[in-house]
């Protein structure tokens, strides 16, 4: 995979534009189903797909897949709070930290060469790949709510077993930091960074898993949107390439969601986490030499 | 405090609900796009090796409904792809009358802060 012909052009000098564009949406598609099932997003893979494996520009990979971010991220919202764990105020409050920061990211990426993108990408999906091994271990509730945290509204009450469930939230200038920090790559890489914004609800500001969750999947799509509107101006999101991924992915998640409560999940995490390392050394590998 | 929770939770399943009419709908222009554009250059090689950016045509959205109107399938494709990224903005308009409509004027400024960036990305940044 990834191995590129010595001149970029000969080697899909072969493929006409149909057949193009069906190979684009079937891995798409797998994508956004194993995204899906293992709870990390089809956004990640994308990019890497288009770049490695169909040698398409990075910039316009990243136009793709952040429109197909948006399409799952709404996608799922209707699902999602229905179960009411979504938290409306942390996640418009925390909304104001990550558009920002897509706003900057799109901005940077327009003026960095792309094989730092491409080497950036590649730390991120490794980073993302540890995340997903390590354990999920529930935190402790926060005993008390920050001032902070009560002046803006941020506490709440999820739904349990027995009635409703009340938290309350702490850590609001780190949970803050990190969700710029969070838009910043998600404008620069077109990914979700969902794992990140998860990192900052829950454990940073101490919010109970569920509602962080919840709550980063609806900012996911409106923190892509930021950076989407940018990249539509400047002529990075084209047509011919977003069509097949976007339609893809979106089918692709909503399979995945469908047959979530069946599968058994645990084997095909470690199986796409490794996907993603090896997705990463291969875009540092090739960010570094030139290649992308 | 548990009666602006209770609005809270209608107003995000009636927003829930839009966001998925809104999603849908823009997949099938784009599909109905992506038919026409297969149909017309499906024979045509594929050129995104290098970046040279979309042309004019493609880029603001005015001037894809333009394209729109002439029945160019790329300007139909992205067209949908238009809806799609309106759908979180609408999302962020909705919540911005449901916290206007529960009195709650901090967060009516703080989404309408969201609100202002989601506009600017989208018609301000040319």
């Amino acid at each position: 995979m990834g191995r590129r012909a010595p001149v970029g052009r000969d080697h899909c000098g072969s493929m006409n534009i149909l057949e193009f564009s069906g190979l684009i949406a079937l891995g798409s598609l797998l994508a956004g189903f194993l995204g899906a099932l293992t709870g990390l997003g089809g956004g990640v893979v994308v990019v890497p797909m288009l770049t490695l494996l169909f040698h398409v520009d990075i910039r316009y990979a990243i136009g793709a897949s952040l429109v197909s971010v948006i399409a799952t991220s709404s996608g799922a919202a209707a699902a999602y709070v229905r179960e009411g764990y979504s938290n409306i105020r942390i996640g418009m409050f925390l909304e104001t930290a990550t558009t920002v920061g897509a706003l900057a990211g799109a901005a940077i990426a327009l003026h960095v060469p792309s094989g730092a993108i491409a080497i950036v990408f590649g730390l991120v999906l490794l980073y993302s790949a540890y995340l997903s091994s390590r354990h999920r271990e529930e935190h402790g509730a926060a005993m008390r709510s920050s001032h902070l945290a009560e002046k803006l509204k941020l506490n709440g009450a999820y739904p349990g077993p027995e009635g409703k469930l009340p938290y309350t939230v702490t850590g609001v200038p780190a949970g803050y930091s990190l969700m710029f920090g969070a838009g910043v790559l998600s404008g620069l890489l077109g990914i979700g960074s969902g794992a990140v914004k998860v990192v900052a609800m829950d454990q940073a500001m101490k919010i109970p898993f569920k509602v962080s969750t919840t709550t980063s999947n609806f900012m996911i799509g409106v923190t892509a949107a930021a950076s989407a509107g940018l990249y539509l101006n400047r002529g990075y999101i084209a047509p011919g390439i977003t069509m097949p991924v976007m339609l893809g992915v979106l089918a692709g998640s909503l399979m995945g969601a469908r047959v979530l409560v069946k599968a058994r999940v645990r084997v095909l995490r470690y199986v796409f986490a490794a996907v993603i390392v090896a997705l990463g050394c291969e875009m540092i590998f090739n960010g570094a030499t030139g290649r992308i | 405090m548990s009666a602006a929770r209770w609005d809270d939770q209608r107003t995000e399943v009636i927003i829930g609900t839009l966001l998925r009419t809104g999603v849908m709908l823009a997949a099938a222009v784009v599909l109905v796009g992506g038919v026409l554009y297969l149909a017309r250059h499906g024979r045509e090689l594929p050129e995104y090796h290098s970046f040279h950016g979309q042309s004019a045509s493609l880029k603001s959205p005015r001037q894809i409904s333009h394209g729109v109107a002439a029945m160019s399938a790329p300007a139909i494709i992205q067209f949908g792809l238009l809806l799609l990224i309106a759908t979180p903005v609408a999302r962020v308009l909705f919540s911005a009358i449901a916290f206007a409509l529960e009195r709650d004027r901090m967060y009516v400024v703080i989404t309408l802060f969201v609100l202002g960036i989601l506009l600017y990305s989208l018609f301000g940044s040319g």
